[in-house]
């Protein structure tokens, strides 16, 4: 009869727990990643999930000629290496944070408008047999007039 | 053990491993669509295949509130208040399909009056924006505090952009992490669409050839997709199948158009530091198609606001 009493207990604990690690990555992406924007506006816009190593994420956005723009990547210093890198339309990679020693900050300007991808990777951390690290990684983007 | 209590135990432990098993891909990536991606591998590097068909997570975006307002604006437009949704529609908003999209319309005509210094505007949208949020159950996302800062640094532009910006993410986070998807991309459409009006509406069609905000319309062809996509994955959704339709009809519109764009080179500028991909564009847009999106956007929009 126990089991009556502790699944609906076990059942919200797992459930709040879920809902309690996506509510940190709001507060992980405000706290470490909007101060990376520096003198940028950012946009508003919110992207942040758990991500564990070996996995990745992809974004779509399009940007536009009138700005420049920083783009930020930040991870949870649980995880490993977090590489990300940006691609046009034909898939051709424009830029890799990989070739620039992991830098977690990307600023560019577009000489016409373009709808890129980036591509968010955490790097496995090659450990045999733990349990694999997971955690917080959030994109944002900041964005100012061309002067 | 009686066999009802048997069944019950079997029953209750498959909820709680279920229960385990969701949260789990949960917390792995909610929109993971392994093994999905269809790209054409035929002529792009293998490496970046193998890259792109991995991802346990796909975010959509779009050009926020403030991110079209600010393209509004750079085009050099003029503000036109009438333009704006009424703060008197608020009354009318009570589901949470019509607060989720006024949501997103109403931060939009705020972020437009905060790049133009609309002091009284900018106040009454924030009221107007926060009365969506909290009709969502969206806590925390606009408070009195924010309010008040508002007012206190009304004549102080970049105060009042990282205002609307946080009270943006705000509202977008508490709907994601709370797993409403749906009504968070219901949110972002409504902010798009309202963007997307009031450019077609402040462009004179006789003034359409070399007109700079002509040009960010036009652009708005490449987020077009990213919409339908993200509107796609919360398919089945009501509110989300009816928008799906309208949506598709500006799609039909933007599909007249056609954008060529050279290949995209990237150059590192030193003394910037900035990177600069060059490229260039051209497109051919008519006065009868954007005549055309701009009535259909219009008649969504005046949908949408009712």
């Amino acid at each position: 009869m126990r089991i009556f009493k502790i699944a609906p207990v076990l059942i919200l604990l797992v459930i709040s727990s879920g809902l309690s690690i996506n509510g940190q990555c709001k507060a992980f992406a405000k706290k470490s990643c909007l101060p990376e924007l520096g003198s940028y506006t950012h946009d508003g816009n919110y992207h942040a999930t758990v991500l564990t190593e070996g996995e990745e994420a992809e974004l779509y956005k399009t940007f536009y000629s009138d700005m420049e723009y920083r783009l930020s990547v930040c991870a949870d210093e649980s995880l490993p290496a977090v590489e990300f890198m940006v691609l046009d339309v034909n898939k051709n990679v424009l830029y890799s944070s990989k070739d620039n020693n992991y830098a977690k900050i990307w600023d560019f300007k577009l000489q016409s408008s373009q709808q890129l991808r980036i591509i968010i990777k955490i790097k496995p951390s090659g450990e045999q047999g733990g349990v694999p690290a997971s955690g917080c990684v959030a994109i944002m983007f900041g964005f100012k007039i061309k002067p | 053990m009686s066999r009802f209590h048997k069944i019950i135990n079997t029953v209750l432990t498959l909820a709680i491993f279920l229960t385990l098993i969701l949260a789990g891909c949960r917390s792995g990536g909610k929109d993971a669509v392994k093994g999905v991606d269809s790209v054409n591998v035929q002529g792009a590097n293998p490496e970046v295949y193998e890259e792109l068909k991995h991802a346990e997570k796909i975010f959509y975006t779009l050009p926020s509130p403030l991110e079209s307002a600010m393209l509004i604006k750079t085009a050099g437009a003029l503000f036109d208040h009438n333009l704006l949704n009424p703060i008197e529609n608020t009354k009318k908003y009570s589901t949470n399909r019509s607060l989720a999209l006024n949501l997103g319309i109403y931060t939009c005509d705020l972020s437009f009056a905060s790049l133009y210094d609309q002091t009284q505007l900018i106040i009454d949208y924030m009221n107007a924006a926060k009365k969506m949020a909290d009709g969502l159950g969206i806590l925390d996302a606009i408070e009195q505090e924010d309010i008040d800062k508002l007012e206190e640094n009304i004549h102080n532009t970049d105060v009042i952009m990282d205002i609307v910006s946080q009270t943006y993410m705000n509202s977008n986070s508490y709907l994601e992490d709370n797993n409403q998807p749906a009504i968070a991309a219901l949110v972002l459409t409504g902010g798009w669409l309202e963007g997307l009006y009031i450019s077609t509406q402040l462009v004179d069609i006789k003034d359409i050839d070399g007109n700079k905000l002509v040009g960010r319309i036009i652009d708005q062809k490449l987020s077009v997709d990213i919409l339908v996509d993200l509107l796609e994955t919360s398919k089945g959704h009501p509110a989300i199948d009816e928008l799906l339709t309208e949506v598709n009809k500006v799609k039909t519109v933007f599909d007249k158009i056609t954008i060529k764009t050279t290949p995209v080179k990237s150059e590192f500028d030193q003394n910037e530091n900035v990177t600069l991909l060059k490229s260039e564009i051209e497109s051919d847009l008519t006065p009868e198609v954007f005549k055309e999106l701009s009535v259909i956007v219009a008649e969504i929009r005046s949908n949408l606001i009712k």
